[in-house]
C-alpha cells in the first residue's frame, strides 16, 4: 500500500536519523508556537487536544498499521485517566510518575482488549471492540469510589514538574509539557513504524495468510502492537487527567472512539502524519463550528466523511499531497 | 419472588421482540449484501418521527400512521440507496461501511433536530392498546402484547417470503452466490434494492411500535446504533431464527441486569455479548464466511 522507500532515492541533505529526529520536533514545534500566539487565551482547549491527538496516534497504529477494525479505544483512554487520577489522590503527584501509571494501566488495558479484538476478524471483531469499550463504561459508572460515577473524578492535583514547574490556571506549563511529550512520542513511533516489527504489522494488515506462510506469529505481533497503543492512548488519557483536573465519563464512551476513528480518517490511517494533522484539523474545526450549534456540527461531519469516503478515501492527507504532486508536475511541463 | 421472575420474563419477551423487529432489517441486509450498516436505527428513528407527526399534526389514526411511516422512510432511504450504499456492497472493507454509514447517521441526526427540535417526540398509541390486559393471573399493558404479536408476525411473514416465494429463491441465490445467480439471468442489483427497502421497512416499522420503550429523539440514532449491529452479530447475519434467539437473549440479559442490578446499567448486556461472539463468531445461528 504505501510503499515509498525513502532509502531508495538517493537524497542530499542530512542523514536519515537526524531527519527523522528534526522534521517532528520543527513541525510539531512550529504548530505549537501558531498554536500558543493563535489561541493565548484558549490553552487549555490546546492541551486537551494534545490528549486527544495522543488517542488518534494510538487508534493509527492498530487501525492503520494492523487494519483491525476498532470502535472501542477510548476505553484505553478512560481507564488510564481514571488510574492517573486515583494515583494522584492517593498522594502520586509527580507527573512524570503519573504519565508512567497511565501508560503502564494503557498497556495492561491494550494487551488485555488486544487478546479480545485481534483473535477475530470483520464483524465480530468490530462486535468485540464496541462491547470492551460499553463495559468499560458501563463499570466506570457503576464503580463510582473509583470513578466519581456521572459526576466525574475531580481533585486532581499534580505537583511539580521536576519540582520545579507547577501547573499554573492558564495551562502555560500544562500546554508546553504536552507539547513536549507529544514529540517525543512522535519521534519514537516515527522509529517504531519503520522498524522490522513495525514492517511486519503492516504486512499482516496488507495480507494476513502471506504473513502467516512466510513463518509471522501473526496474533502475538498484533496483540504487541495493540499494547504499544494501549501505552500511547494511555499517555494521551493521562495528560488529559493531569491537565484538566477532571476525568468524565465521557472519556470512556462509544462517542469519543467513534471520533478518534473519524479524525484518523479524515488525516488519512495508516501515517503518523496524517494522524496527527487529522486530528488537529477536526479538533480546531470543531472548537470553532460546534460552539454555535453542537447539531449543525453533526450533520457537517456526517457530510464530511461521506465526502471522504466517496472522494478521498485514503483520507484528506495523501489526497491533497497526490494533488500537490500532480500540480508540480503539470507546472514543471513547459 | 416468583412476581420478579414474572415481570422480568414478560419485560425481556417485550424488549426482545423490539430489539428483534428492529434488527431482523439489518440482519437481512447484512446476511446479503454483507454492509456494516451503522445508520439502521437511524432509519427506524425516521420512522418514529414519521408516526409521531403524522398522528399528532395530520390525525390519522394508528394502523395508517405505521403504513406511512414505513413507506416514507423507504422513500427518503432510497436515494441513499442508489447514491451512497450501492457502492459499499459486498466489496468495500468494514471501516468504509462504517465511516459512510456512521456519517449518514449523523446528517440524519442533524437535521433530525433542526427539523424537529431536541425533545422526545410520543407516538400516541390508540386506546384499544393503551390500557391493562387481563392474562388471568396477573395484568400487563395490552402494549406489550401487541409489541410481542408484532415481532412474531414479522418472524413469520419474513420466513414465508425468504422460504415461499419467487423473490425469496432469488435472494437466497443471490446470498449463496453472487456471481452465479447473476450469470443465471437474476438481477442481482434490483434484488439488493428491493431487500434494502425491506430492511429500511422494517426498521421504520420496529421504531415506531418499539417507540415505548426506545422514545423518539435526535439522539435515538447514536444510543442505539449499535445495539442492533450487536444483535445481529450475536443471531448470526441474515439468519431470521437467529436474530430471534439472539433478541430474546439479550432481552433476557438486559433486563434481568437492569432488575436486579440496575446500577449497572448495560454492563450484562455487553457481557453476555463478548461471551457469545467469543465462543460463536459467526453468530449463533449464522454460517461460516
Amino acid at each position: 500500500m504505501t510503499g515509498q522507500h525513502t532509502s531508495v532515492e538517493p537524497r542530499l541533505g542530512p542523514p536519515a536519523a537526524v531527519r527523522q529526529l528534526a522534521v517532528p520536533v520543527i513541525v510539531i514545534g512550529l504548530l505549537g508556537a501558531a498554536g500558543y500566539l493563535v489561541f493565548p487565551e484558549d490553552l487549555a482547549f490546546l492541551t486537551r487536544l494534545i490528549s486527544i491527538t495522543l488517542l488518534v496516534l494510538s487508534l493509527d497504529l492498530v487501525v492503520g498499521y494492523c487494519g483491525v477494525a476498532t470502535l472501542g479505544h477510548a476505553a484505553i483512554f478512560g481507564v488510564a485517566a481514571y488510574a492517573v487520577g486515583n494515583a494522584c489522590i492517593a498522594g502520586l503527584a509527580d507527573p512524570l510518575l503519573l504519565l508512567a501509571v497511565g501508560g503502564l494501566s494503557g498497556l495492561v488495558m491494550g494487551l488485555v482488549s488486544g487478546a479480545i479484538v485481534t483473535r477475530f476478524h470483520g464483524l465480530p471483531q468490530l462486535v468485540l471492540s464496541i462491547a470492551i469499550g460499553q463495559l468499560v463504561g458501563a463499570l466506570s459508572n457503576k464503580l463510582s469510589s473509583l470513578t466519581g460515577g456521572s459526576d466525574g473524578l475531580s481533585g486532581i492535583t499534580p505537583g511539580r514538574i521536576f519540582g520545579v514547574f507547577g501547573f499554573d490556571m492558564f495551562s502555560r506549563t500544562g500546554y508546553l509539557f504536552s507539547l513536549a511529550v507529544l514529540i517525543v512520542v512522535f519521534i519514537v513511533l516515527t522509529r517504531l513504524v519503520a522498524s522490522p516489527f513495525g514492517l511486519l504489522c503492516r504486512g499482516i494488515r496488507d495480507n494476513n495468510l502471506r504473513a502467516r506462510m512466510i513463518g509471522a506469529a501473526v496474533y502475538p505481533r498484533l496483540i504487541a502492537m495493540y499494547g504499544v497503543s494501549g501505552v500511547v492512548a494511555g499517555i494521551g488519557g493521562a495528560l488529559m487527567a493531569i491537565n484538566t483536573g477532571v476525568v468524565g465519563l465521557d472519556s470512556v464512551g462509544f462517542e469519543r472512539s467513534a471520533e478518534a476513528l473519524v479524525m484518523l480518517v479524515l488525516g488519512g490511517a495508516g501515517s503518523l502524519w496524517g494522524a496527527l494533522f487529522g486530528a488537529i484539523v477536526f479538533q480546531l474545526f470543531e472548537h470553532v463550528v460546534s460552539a454555535a450549534n453542537p447539531y449543525h456540527w453533526l450533520t457537517l461531519v456526517g457530510l464530511l466523511l461521506v465526502a471522504i469516503v466517496l472522494f478521498a478515501p485514503q483520507g484528506l492527507g495523501p489526497a491533497v499531497a497526490s494533488r500537490w504532486r500532480r500540480l508540480r508536475r503539470a507546472g514543471a511541463r513547459p | 419472588m416468583m412476581n420478579t421472575v414474572l415481570s422480568i420474563g414478560l419485560d425481556a419477551v417485550s424488549y426482545g421482540m423490539v430489539l428483534f423487529t428492529i434488527s431482523i432489517g439489518l440482519s437481512i441486509m447484512m446476511g446479503l449484501m454483507r454492509v456494516v450498516n451503522l445508520a439502521h436505527g437511524a432509519f427506524a428513528m425516521i420512522g418514529g418521527y414519521f408516526a409521531s407527526y403524522a398522528i399528532k399534526q395530520l390525525g390519522l389514526n394508528y394502523p395508517f400512521a405505521i403504513v406511512v411511516a414505513v413507506l416514507g422512510t423507504i422513500v427518503i432511504s432510497a436515494p441513499l440507496e442508489m447514491l451512497l450504499y450501492r457502492r459499499i456492497y459486498r466489496g468495500a472493507g468494514e471501516l468504509t461501511q462504517l465511516l459512510l454509514t456512521i456519517g449518514v447517521t449523523f446528517v440524519i441526526i442533524g437535521l433530525a433536530n433542526y427539523v424537529f427540535g431536541p425533545t422526545t417526540k410520543s407516538i400516541p398509541v390508540p386506546a384499544m392498546l393503551s390500557g391493562p390486559f387481563d392474562l388471568g393471573f396477573r395484568m400487563i399493558p395490552t402494549h406489550r402484547l401487541f409489541v410481542v404479536a408484532c415481532g412474531l408476525t414479522t418472524a413469520l411473514a419474513l420466513w414465508l417470503l425468504i422460504e415461499r416465494t419467487d423473490f425469496g429463491v432469488r435472494l437466497r441465490a443471490a446470498v449463496d452466490n453472487g456471481d452465479m445467480a447473476e450469470a443465471l439471468g437474476i438481477r442481482t442489483q434490483v434484488i439488493y434494492s428491493m431487500t434494502f427497502a425491506i430492511a429500511v421497512g422494517l426498521g421504520a416499522f420496529g421504531g415506531v411500535v418499539g417507540a415505548e420503550l426506545m422514545p423518539i429523539e435526535p439522539s435515538y440514532a447514536l444510543r442505539y446504533m449499535v445495539t442492533f449491529l450487536v444483535v445481529v452479530s450475536v443471531g448470526g447475519a441474515g439468519s431470521i431464527p437467529g436474530a430471534l434467539a439472539a433478541s430474546l437473549l439479550l432481552g433476557l440479559a438486559d433486563t434481568t441486569g437492569k432488575y436486579l442490578a440496575p446500577e449497572f446499567g448495560e454492563f450484562f448486556f455487553y457481557l453476555a455479548v463478548i461471551v457469545i461472539v467469543f465462543l460463536f463468531p459467526n453468530g449463533l445461528l449464522g454460517r461460516a464466511q
